[in-house]
């Protein structure tokens, strides 16, 4: 199969790329790593008339850490995220779902922005983005604007972004110190679309949870959060007792579909194995 | 303002020389490479699924029915015809015709050159990831378990090697 016909430029700068975009707005569609992109217009799903091709903004290829936030370039790679020694600690979870994204060859290519712009209900890293209260920044002729993740991802394949805008870069605020973060997810095989993803924060006080986030992916039109999991959680010990009861609360305030792969039921179920397994491993951390 | 383009002149520099080639901007990698005669990248499902077309872009494993040519302008592209040296074969190629795991051959070059670049990005790979990392790529035939054995198999011949 191949793309229908289009017009392709490319730019090197993000204000060569938004000037394209405020000239010419809708009739564009951005081409970063196209590991989600070309497939649509190769099953001729999408059919852009004139493609525009950012995937060589280089000023867009960074992570950089101050104490205060992490801030990653749109154009940062899985892989490269996959391989930062900087993404430990409360940025665990981070890396664990770059790593759950698609495969080698698939990391090689996509991209942290693109992954954000195309919003699959099924990505990894936005279900860390929203779990973290992450920031999207996006930028146009007139000027950029932070857009919270969870108001960012409106539906499948639907983003808050204006056709003249560009993502540049996610901004996320550092934890607080104690904050540990994992990620979990079941897929039919390993680099699959998961069926359910979970990822998830917690700080333990003197043996008490005295933080915690847990956000879930493919279980609902956009990554959502389980606040009334996290508040189960809150001041307790992370014992059986919490860690079952934030499993099952969890899996309660999810909305899944169902498909070929799996029925809501058994999203459902696995929401609540992955919190548990999640819970666990941060639990292990803390001891 | 750039230009909008329907056609381009892609250079690459396939296999270490420099080609020009005028394509289509909606041809992929795939189509560009077969296109200068290199017919050993096999293109299967052409949506990034089968990892047939694997090829190397500045060393690293991409599939090259996922991105455009145009995309590939001026970077470096490493096909399984580089591989062997004259009649000698690549110790991954060896290793495959050795423990069988080739039978219709069709997804071979790109199981061949996922391999490659593992092994020259991480030599010393454990099993468990080797496994993972070959399960970018399908295969119908063999059931996968003699890929397996033939990548750790060239994995310890490698090792070997003086470097």
């Amino acid at each position: 199969m191949k793309p229908p016909p289009f017009a392709y430029a490319r730019v090197d700068s993000v204000d060569e790329a938004v000037a394209v975009l405020g000239d010419a707005g809708e009739d564009v569609k951005l081409l970063a790593g196209g590991q989600s992109l070309l497939p649509a217009m190769n099953f001729r799903l999408v059919r852009p008339r004139r493609l525009l091709d950012v995937g060589r903004v280089r000023e867009l290829d960074y992570l950089t850490f101050d104490g205060r936030e992490a801030r990653i370039g749109a154009l940062r790679r899985h892989s490269a995220l996959v391989q930062d020694t900087g993404l430990r600690g409360p940025w665990t979870a981070l890396r664990e779902a770059a790593a759950c994204v698609g495969n080698v060859p698939v990391r090689n290519r996509g991209t942290f922005g693109g992954s954000v712009a195309h919003a699959d209900p099924a990505a990894e890293l936005a279900v860390v983005a929203v779990t973290f209260e992450a920031k999207i920044v996006a930028r146009s002729t007139t000027g950029e604007r932070k857009i919270d993740a969870s108001d960012f991802f409106v539906g499948p394949f639907t983003t808050a972004l204006d056709p003249t805008e560009l993502v540049t870069e996610i901004v996320f605020a550092t934890p607080a110190s104690g904050v540990a973060s994992v990620f979990e997810e079941m897929a039919p095989r390993i680099g699959d679309y998961a069926l359910a993803s979970v990822c998830a924060a917690v700080t333990i006080d003197d043996g008490r949870v005295s933080f915690a986030r847990i956000g879930l992916g493919s279980v609902d039109a956009t990554p959502i959060r389980a606040r009334l999991a996290e508040q189960v959680l809150t001041g307790r010990p992370l014992d059986t007792d919490a860690i079952g009861e934030a499993a099952r609360s969890a899996a309660r305030e999810c909305d899944p579909g169902s498909d070929v792969h799996a029925s809501a039921g058994y999203r459902r179920t696995l929401v609540a194995i992955l919190v548990e397994r999640a819970l666990l491993r941060l639990r292990g951390l803390d001891s | 303002m750039p230009e909008w383009l329907e056609t381009e002149r892609v250079e690459l520099v396939v296999n270490r020389e420099r080609r020009q080639i005028d394509l289509p901007v909606r041809a992929s990698l795939a189509d560009a490479v077969r296109a200068l005669g290199l017919t050993g990248t096999r293109v299967g499902c052409e949506h990034g699924v089968c990892g047939s077309c694997t090829v190397l872009l500045d060393g690293e494993p991409v599939r090259a029915c996922l991105m455009l040519a145009v995309q590939a302008d001026s970077r470096d592209v490493t096909t399984v015809e580089a591989l062997a040296d004259g009649d000698e074969l690549h110790p991954v190629q060896q290793a495959f015709h050795e423990r069988h795991a080739v039978q219709c051959g069709y997804c071979t070059p790109g199981f061949v050159m996922l391999a490659v670049g593992l092994l020259e990005r991480e030599p010393a790979a454990s099993e468990e990831r080797v496994r993972e990392v070959l399960s970018a790529n399908l295969c119908r035939c063999t059931g996968y378990a003699p890929i397996v054995e033939a990548v750790l198999a060239a994995q310890h011949n490698l090792l070997k090697q003086p470097r």
